[in-house]
């Protein structure tokens, strides 16, 4: 026993040395690094200025802005999302002829890096072409936008992107939480006299709550961690105003363009932080489920 | 036994391996850019060629990373640069963003040896050398000088409405009120990236405050809560009134389409457009100095530079004799669309508008370029970039003009 724990131990070790480096290491240098006067690529004097990255940052419109835009991007993402793929599965759950090819199409896009998809979002959502001609052709011109190039929607235009490559990835979460719901159930549900809605209700929408909670995890902190899709959408600038600006983009702007490495690095705790609410009661959640199992 | 002999199989070729990877370090050149497409990536390769057939035995590596304006490759640079592995000259645009991102950091070795040498304190003309100098010294070695205060207009639609391109705000503002009315776009704008309206802003700045005025604003000399600075947001504010509505989703290029479809009249730009136009084939364009901005040259330069730790020095020496040197320039400028650092070059090789613009380069007041790295440093240009993101939808002058302000006291300049 004692042999195995040693080995184990040693296995693990060249992992644990890493993961403790390069990602525990690094978190409490970018956590030291925020502390400090550190905004230029050479400081002669670097010394600890407490909170004031932080105070500057939580005074700077733009930021002001990207929180903003984060908690818009989160509400119609993640219910977005979460809608789109329990309708998807609940479709594909009834056992439609050809499920097997529907559930590919509907996952594909996932498979695609957010780079592709905002290109070719870029594409439909540029307002001289794309969907508004589209609409233009199908006489629905009231639902002709600006989209991304309109300060009013900004990254609310981002997020219908979002939604389009990340519902199909719920509808597959969704669709394997349907199938392990046992049969039993619904059955007694029926003997009991339950309409498909109460059956729907009472077995399926309860049951689900574990899938629901992870997919929440996952959106959540795509969405505070959103950068990529941004960039190929609205560019480097983050829109007119910035109006699809997020977080994360600011920090690559602060960091990499204007060298203000301790600005930036604030910029990244405060990202930690807030996907740290998300995910420290999640991890509570489902240990919990494990001690109790 | 078998297993120790293959072990020391595997010592002996790794052994040959760095072996030969030593010996393969005596020439090879490693060139830093962001020139990856069209008359730029064109021009190195020249350059490249150039340079093989002075040092035939040298291995040219070509480290480009695409991106506009250099976004990517700068960024890349910089994880370089800090992590002990420069490439061996790297381009870097003249003025502030090679002085304070590299020069005053350290990183640098100064080039007087090869200024003297080649004789380049005459050929060079005097506004570029003060902007190459830092502490007394010379930094690095301009290759191509472009101009950003041009005004690029479709000739048929000034004909057809009877224009002259506008000296003044006022001759402006006229014939944009005129265009309007006739259902043309007077002004063509792609700010996807925010620098294109950065850039606009600074020739409002020139021709408001004039020459003397606009450099003293990256000196403290010129007060940003003044109110010329407030005149210039005013007139920059009405000036987006006659741009196109679409002009957060087009880039610079997209832009110049609009001028090149007749679906625009002017277009304020640099003279990369130049290079543009031609490259579509499109002949129908004019051009003259940007409102306000006559006689002066707004200018940026691409420059190299020779970093401290450059694994291969000499080969980068001979790689900057050949960038400054009147054959190198003769060669790279006509296919990149730029003029030539130095005065001598033959107008003959070079297009109408170019010529022009090698005229003016010789009689114009210079004045460094902020859109594009010349006049303030990165982190200084950022925070104005952030600015004009703001103020291009919100036209908000007190908001901007303070915002202005702090940036200056922000980059140490201002009190």
């Amino acid at each position: 026993m004692r042999r195995y724990r040693r080995t184990a131990f040693l296995l693990l070790l060249p992992s644990l040395v890493l993961v403790a480096v390069f990602v525990y290491g690094f978190i409490f240098w970018t956590g030291e690094l925020s502390l400090t006067n550190q905004n230029d690529l050479f400081v002669p004097q670097v010394r600890f200025v407490g909170l004031e990255n932080y105070q500057r940052l939580f005074a700077h419109p733009r930021f002001q802005i990207d929180l903003r835009n984060t908690l818009v991007f989160s509400l119609i993402f993640i219910p977005g999302s979460l809608i789109l793929g329990l309708f998807g599965a609940l479709l594909l759950n009834t056992g439609v002829r050809g499920e097997g090819f529907f559930r590919t199409i509907f996952l594909m896009p996932m498979a695609l890096s957010f780079i592709v998809t905002g290109v070719a979002w870029r594409w439909l959502m540029n307002p001289t072409s794309g969907l508004n001609l589209l609409f233009d052709a199908l006489g629905l011109g009231f639902l002709k936008s600006g989209w991304y190039t309109d300060p009013a929607v900004g990254i609310k235009a981002i997020a219908l992107a979002a939604i389009w490559q990340l519902s199909g990835y719920t509808m597959a979460l969704y669709l394997a939480g349907l199938r392990a719901i046992p049969r039993e159930l619904y059955e007694a549900a029926e003997v009991d006299g339950a309409t498909p809605w109460q059956a729907f209700r009472y077995v399926t929408f309860p049951l689900l709550t574990p899938v629901t909670l992870s997919a929440v995890i996952v959106l959540g902190h795509i969405s505070l961690k959103i950068f990529d899709l941004v960039v190929a959408i609205a560019g480097i600038s983050g829109g007119p105003a910035f109006s699809s600006d997020v977080p994360a983009l600011f920090m690559f702007v602060t960091t990499f363009q204007a060298n203000r490495f301790a600005q930036g690095a604030a910029i990244s705790i405060v990202l930690l932080v807030l996907v740290s609410f998300l995910v420290i009661p999640y991890l509570y959640w489902s240990l919990r489920q494990e001690v109790a199992e | 036994m078998k297993k120790r002999a293959k072990a020391w199989g595997i010592g002996a070729l790794l052994g040959l391996l760095i072996a030969g990877l030593g010996l393969a370090q005596g020439g090879k050149l490693e060139i830093f850019s962001w020139w990856t497409t069209g008359g730029e990536a064109a021009g190195l390769f020249k350059l490249f060629e150039l340079y093989k057939q002075k040092h035939p035995g040298v291995e040219i590596i070509n480290a480009a990373v695409a991106g506009g304006a250099g976004s990517n490759a700068k960024a890349v640079l910089k994880t370089r640069m800090l992590g002990g592995d420069p490439p061996d000259s790297f381009q870097v645009h003249m003025g502030h963003e090679l002085i304070d991102t590299w020069v005053v950091t350290g990183f640098m070795e100064p080039l007087d040896e090869i200024f003297q040498k080649n004789g380049w304190e005459e050929v060079f003309p005097k506004g570029v050398l003060e902007l190459l100098k830092w502490n007394g010294h010379y930094w690095s070695v301009p290759a191509n000088i472009h101009r950003a205060n041009v005004l690029w207009y479709n000739q048929a639609i000034f004909e057809k409405y009877g224009l002259t391109p506008p000296k003044t705000f006022d001759d402006f503002f006229a014939a944009a009120e005129k265009l309007k009315a006739a259902g043309v776009i007077p002004l063509a704008l792609g700010d996807n990236g925010i620098w294109a309206s950065t850039h606009l802003f600074e020739t409002v700045l020139i021709g408001t405050l004039g020459p003397e005025g606009y450099k003293g604003l990256w000196t403290g000399a010129t007060d940003w809560k003044g109110p010329g600075v407030r005149q210039a947001l005013e007139t920059f504010a009405r000036m987006l009134d006659y741009v196109n509505p679409d002009h957060a989703a087009r880039s610079w290029d997209q832009a110049n389409d609009l001028i090149i479809q007749g679906k625009a009249a002017m277009y304020i730009h640099g003279d990369w457009a130049n290079a543009d136009f031609m490259a579509k084939k499109f002949e129908g364009y004019g051009w003259a100095p940007a409102p306000g901005n006559y006689g002066v040259y707004d200018a940026l330069s691409d420059t190299f530079g020779l970093p401290k730790k450059a694994p291969h020095r000499q080969e980068a020496i001979w790689w900057l004799e050949l960038v400054g040197s009147k054959e190198g320039q003769e060669a790279f400028n006509p296919l990149k669309g730029s003029i030539c650092a130095r005065t001598d070059c033959d107008p003959k090789l070079f297009n109408p508008y170019l010529q022009w613009a090698m005229e003016r380069w010789k009689t114009d007041t210079i004045v460094p370029s902020l859109a594009h790295g010349a006049a303030a440093k990165e982190s200084w240009l950022a925070a104005i970039n952030d600015t004009m993101s703001l103020f291009v939808t919100s036209r908000n002058v007190d908001q901007a003009q303070a915002m202005l302000a702090q940036a200056c006291v922000d980059a140490g300049v201002c009190k």
